[in-house]
């Protein structure tokens, strides 16, 4: 390194520093003003579920141009465990979490007392259909029972042309190609749905309790949604769960609920969540839901992601509580939830659930 | 050792030392001893962070029940890929060592040199994904003819991966990985061997590869060790390329050709952490003072081997 090579770094330097500056005056003349009306101002920190990571990423954005320079919202997506943790600790104003808090380990009493003795806040913000993916060659409409996706994901049905999935598809030519059921091999939320899914669901088919981390130790595991739709993709035989927004070409299999068969869809993934009874024993400000994934509903498709933002009824610092309420009002609000459906590929909630959430996060205040 | 031998020798404190001198002695120093702080650092950290991990609730090691059930698969695997790497990349890369020292005509192995020099600058992150993506699928079929032909072996028992994310893909990926590393350091070690040792063998009547088998070998021995070494350490901690490429379960299987394949501890550690409570990074800490202990005891028996080998060589 000498002086000319110094000197030849600085020219094209300069240039991109005066771009990168004349960007940000850009960026402030749109969005610099802050509209009538927004008297919020700081910085509210969050995080947890990764599953969220996409939405929040809209959310933020949306939120903070509504509000001008002087919001910040920080999400960071360390996982639902880490987040809930964060919460309680005192470290997060607000967690988003794809379970709700547990009363095993006494974490909503931990929970309580973070929130100086009131019962925390919980809300559905997140809902997204979770999709049975494969890639058979030949078969392009597959339908199947929760029962026979657990014996396939347990390994007791091998090959495609096995009885039990030729009588869910009357007419569709199965070829022998043996099975390879991908899982994920991270620890997620999207596992832990599927399997608790499948434990609901299969009617004793499946022995293993809802974990995130897969229960079995075989079989083609992925890292992570993208590489588990790229395995599925890249193998014949294949079959895998993925959140649905994330599916790209993949052959989609309907599952069986009540009678018929149903393909996931926001609305069938919404109107579960509207019918599903709440967590006993819960607060009424804490929406808490046992997803009801036995429901014969038609058109309702059981297997889901419902992940909840967490936050107090009350904090300390009143401008704390304001920058709360205004940014879970806008997550729960018709147009947070349409942006999120819109950019996310998420399901927005259904009215009733909407307008109890928006009610709820609505009476966030100071001390 | 080195150090003995220069305070052995009367040190010229008589001459004045200048400022420059001193400034470069002082450097070099703080550098030699940064490189020692930050390895006790990152010791330290591990240990403090890591020995609650050795006595968690038995549910954060699921799906096994203790540290040592949880972390025996995954040194397994870390073993097993890495060997695996080594024994594919090793012989390459020697020959292509002799190829660009001794063989190739000066204007070829220059260009040589280069080129493999530059897939060291690759990001392993890269190497991760032409695995997956690319490498994974294109194997399938030799997956396929491995379990057709040599199942008899407990390596290629099958039943063939379908997606060709298997150990034996993931030790192609970490040889070419680990192919620069060794290549480079052991074609400087054989470019150094005297040119009379050389010419003596030659004059002997020996052919160009009993030359290098009676000079070269000979006197590269701890070089092309420490090659090896370093292609091994950088195969045992490889994290992102395994990720992707690797469909792990926490299994122990030589068979490296189905779908089940042990996961290694940096892996793990990769695709576990972003979902993991306080309770379980202390564990996946705990396995990576785990593999911290055996990378060293490995570099340590690879040492006293080489010193053995070379006090032999010296009698």
């Amino acid at each position: 390194m000498n002086s000319t090579s110094i000197r030849r770094a600085i020219v094209p330097g300069l240039a991109i520093l005066t771009v990168a500056v004349s960007g940000c005056a850009a960026g402030n003349d749109t969005s610099g003003s802050t509209p009538s009306g927004s008297t919020l101002s700081g910085t509210l920190n969050g995080g947890g579920s990764s599953a969220q990571e996409a939405a929040q990423g809209v959310w933020r954005a949306q939120f903070q141009s509504a509000n001008g320079d002087g919001v910040t919202v920080n999400y960071d997506p360390v996982g639902s465990g880490t987040g809930r943790e964060n919460f309680i600790s005192g470290a997060y104003t607000f967690a988003g979490s794809d379970s709700a808090l547990s009363t095993d380990a006494g974490e909503l009493n931990n929970a309580k007392k973070r929130c100086g003795g009131e019962d925390p806040i919980e809300v559905p913000a997140y809902v997204s259909p979770i999709a049975v993916v494969y890639n058979v060659a030949g078969v392009d409409n597959l339908q199947l029972s929760a029962a026979t996706i657990a014996k396939i994901f347990d390994g007791k049905i091998t090959t495609w042309d096995d009885p039990a999935i030729a009588a869910e598809n009357a007419g569709a030519t199965l070829p022998s190609t043996t099975i390879t059921p991908v899982h994920r091999s991270d620890d997620s939320g999207t596992t832990n749905n599927f399997t608790d899914y499948l434990s609901q669901a299969a009617g004793g088919a499946w022995s293993y309790p809802a974990d995130g981390v897969w229960p079995k130790s075989s079989g083609e595991a992925a890292e992570g949604t993208s590489g588990l739709v790229a395995a599925v993709g890249s193998g014949d035989g294949t079959i895998g769960y993925a959140d649905e927004s994330q599916v790209g070409s993949l052959g989609v299999a309907s599952i069986k609920v009540g009678s018929e068969y149903v393909a996931p869809t926001a609305e069938g993934a919404a109107k579960v969540l509207a019918i599903s009874p709440r967590v006993q024993g819960r607060a009424s400000v804490d929406m808490a839901i046992q997803v009801d994934r036995t429901t014969t509903e038609p058109g309702a498709y059981p297997l889901l992601l419902a992940s909840y933002l967490i936050a107090c009824q009350h904090y300390d610092d009143a401008n704390d509580a304001a920058l709360v309420k205004g940014y879970l009002s806008y997550v729960v609000s018709a147009d947070g939830q349409q942006a999120a459906a819109a950019q996310a590929g998420s399901a927005p909630l259904d009215s009733s659930l909407q307008a109890e959430a928006a009610g709820i996060v609505d009476k966030i205040a100071g001390k | 050792m080195s150090v003995t031998t220069t305070e052995a020798e009367p040190r010229q404190e008589s001459t004045p030392r200048s400022r420059g001198d001193r400034i470069f002695a002082g450097t070099a120093k703080a550098a030699g001893l940064a490189i020692l702080v930050a390895l006790a650092g990152v010791f330290l950290f591990l240990t403090i962070e890591g020995i609650p991990g050795l006595t968690q609730p038995a549910a954060d090691y699921a799906p096994h029940n203790t540290f040592l059930t949880y972390v025996a698969p995954l040194i397994f695997g870390t073993i097993l890929a890495a060997l695996l790497a080594l024994v594919l990349a090793v012989p390459f890369a020697f020959g292509i060592a002799l190829f660009i020292s001794h063989y190739a005509p000066r204007r070829l192995a220059g260009p040589v040199a280069y080129v493999i020099d530059l897939l060291a600058a690759v990001p392993s992150v890269v190497f991760g994904l032409w695995g997956a993506r690319v490498l994974a699928p294109y194997l399938v079929p030799a997956h396929e003819w491995l379990a057709t032909h040599l199942s008899w072996l407990p390596f290629f028992a099958g039943p063939a991966s379908v997606t060709g994310k298997t150990v034996f893909t993931a030790g192609i990926v970490l040889a070419i990985m680990i192919l620069p590393i060794i290549t480079a350091i052991s074609r400087e070690v054989f470019a150094q061997t005297p040119r009379l040792d050389e010419e003596a063998a030659l004059a002997l009547g020996a052919t160009r590869w009993e030359m290098i088998r009676l000079s070269v070998f000979p006197y590269a021995r701890s070089g092309m060790v420490s090659a090896v070494m370093l292609g091994l350490g950088r195969a045992l901690g490889e994290t992102m390329a395994v990720a992707m490429v690797l469909s792990a379960s926490p299994v122990v299987t030589l068979n490296l050709i189905s779908n089940t394949n042990p996961a290694t501890i940096a892996s793990n550690i990769a695709s576990s952490f972003a979902e993991a409570t306080p309770a379980k990074l202390h564990v996946l800490i705990a396995t990576g003072l785990v593999l911290f202990a055996f990378t060293f005891a490995m570099n340590f028996a690879a040492r006293w081997v080489v010193g053995r080998g070379q006090r032999r060589m010296a009698r």
